[in-house]
């Protein structure tokens, strides 16, 4: 019984780092996302002839921003599936 | 439906993803080897060999084949990227930077194969586990970028001389100050080291990320054999969901792999700038 408790406190603080790690690293990559997009926008409007070179590079760098919070999103999902901290209650 | 078709094995939602996230491994601790990484990279590294070995060996300066005209364009396209990005000599770097490319690639495409296709068809060979993304294994990705590691060692010290790299190594953001050189040194090993690890976890969490996103699609049409109103919404929504995901994971996976073969480049062009 005792056990059971610890296991459930275990759950339970997992479960809020699952929202903090999830949650704030989607509101880092969508600013980050959000301010690159605005700026190619403005670029492209301002100097239409550069679109090409910088839509490459402009993926490159959504790839780099996303980068950070989607390796956050697998550490979640690691733990939320396959636990390591509850793997010591056996 | 294809976790339907599971519902014999494992009991619950947390059963079956754990049992999709287990690698078929022989050995034990240290040497325990993941057969089903090795097996579905070294098979991607032939295909990828033999793809392009093929179209040159048949290739024409006549009216190219659609084969031709497509390996032509890959290799026009990384020629390029690695041209602007890379001053010196290419003849090396470049047929690196299309082989990552490539091979990278293909290894995030088995993402998009049917979640539990690979594992039905080694089943047929008696292997009850068989994850088919080589690089949703952290083995695979750091295997990389650590030959990355070596390239960039191999372009530093081809640029500057082996006296001239370790001289760049105590001296370089502060200056030669004798009392500088520990922190110049400090600091050099960790950009040093920061790369490998940065390069191999960004391609990982990518694909891991993505790998499971796919069971939990394939979760929702779990109970679709019981045929109530709820599991029918659940298939439902695990077709579009799964289009949906499988479509963005189209761009992902290749913007991974574009992504590990520029920062190859540019780090291999950095090592060769004086300081």
């Amino acid at each position: 019984m005792e056990n059971l408790a610890l296991i459930a406190q275990v759950q339970s603080y997992t479960a809020i780092a699952l929202g903090l790690i999830i949650g704030l690293g989607a509101i880092g990559a969508c600013i980050g996302i959000g301010i690159m997009g605005s700026k190619f926008l403005e670029a492209a409007a301002r100097q239409p002839e550069l679109i090409p070179t910088l839509q490459g590079r402009m993926f490159l760098l959504a790839g780099l921003i996303d980068a950070a919070f989607l390796i956050g999103v697998a550490l979640a999902m690691f733990f939320a599936f396959a636990n390591p901290l509850l793997a010591r209650f056996g | 439906m294809s976790a339907a078709e599971h519902a014999a094995g494992p009991a619950n939602s947390t059963e079956y993803i754990t049992h999709h996230l287990t690698h078929y491994t022989v050995g034990e601790g240290f040497w325990s080897i993941h057969v089903d990484t090795i097996f579905m990279s070294v098979l991607l590294g032939i295909v990828t060999l033999g793809l392009f070995h093929a179209a040159a060996r048949k290739a024409t300066v006549g009216v190219p084949g659609k084969g031709q005209a497509f390996v032509e364009m890959v290799v026009e396209f990384i020629d390029t990227t690695v041209k602007e990005v890379f001053h010196l000599d290419r003849s090396f770097l470049a047929p690196l930077a299309l082989t990552i490319f490539v091979w990278v690639f293909l290894m995030n495409a088995m993402d998009l194969l049917p979640l539990d296709l690979p594992g039905k068809v080694a089943a047929l060979f008696g292997i009850h586990y068989w994850r088919a993304v080589p690089t949703a294994d952290a083995n695979t990705t750091f295997a990389m970028s650590l030959t990355v590691l070596v390239v960039v060692l191999f372009y530093s010290v081809k640029a500057k001389g082996i006296g001239g790299y370790v001289h760049e190594l105590f001296t370089a953001p502060f200056g030669g100050n004798p009392v500088l050189w520990i922190p110049n040194f400090l600091l050099n090993l960790v950009e040093l080291l920061s790369k490998p690890v940065s390069l191999a976890m960004r391609l990982f969490g990518n694909m891991y990320a993505g790998e499971l996103v796919f069971m939990l699609i394939a979760l929702l049409g779990a109970g679709f054999f019981t045929f109530t109103v709820g599991s029918t919404v659940g298939f439902l929504g695990q077709l579009l969901m799964g289009a949906g995901w499988a479509i963005f994971h189209i761009l992902i996976i290749t913007l991974q792999a574009f992504i590990f073969m520029v920062l190859t480049v540019v780090y291999s062009a950095m090592a060769t700038e004086h300081h």
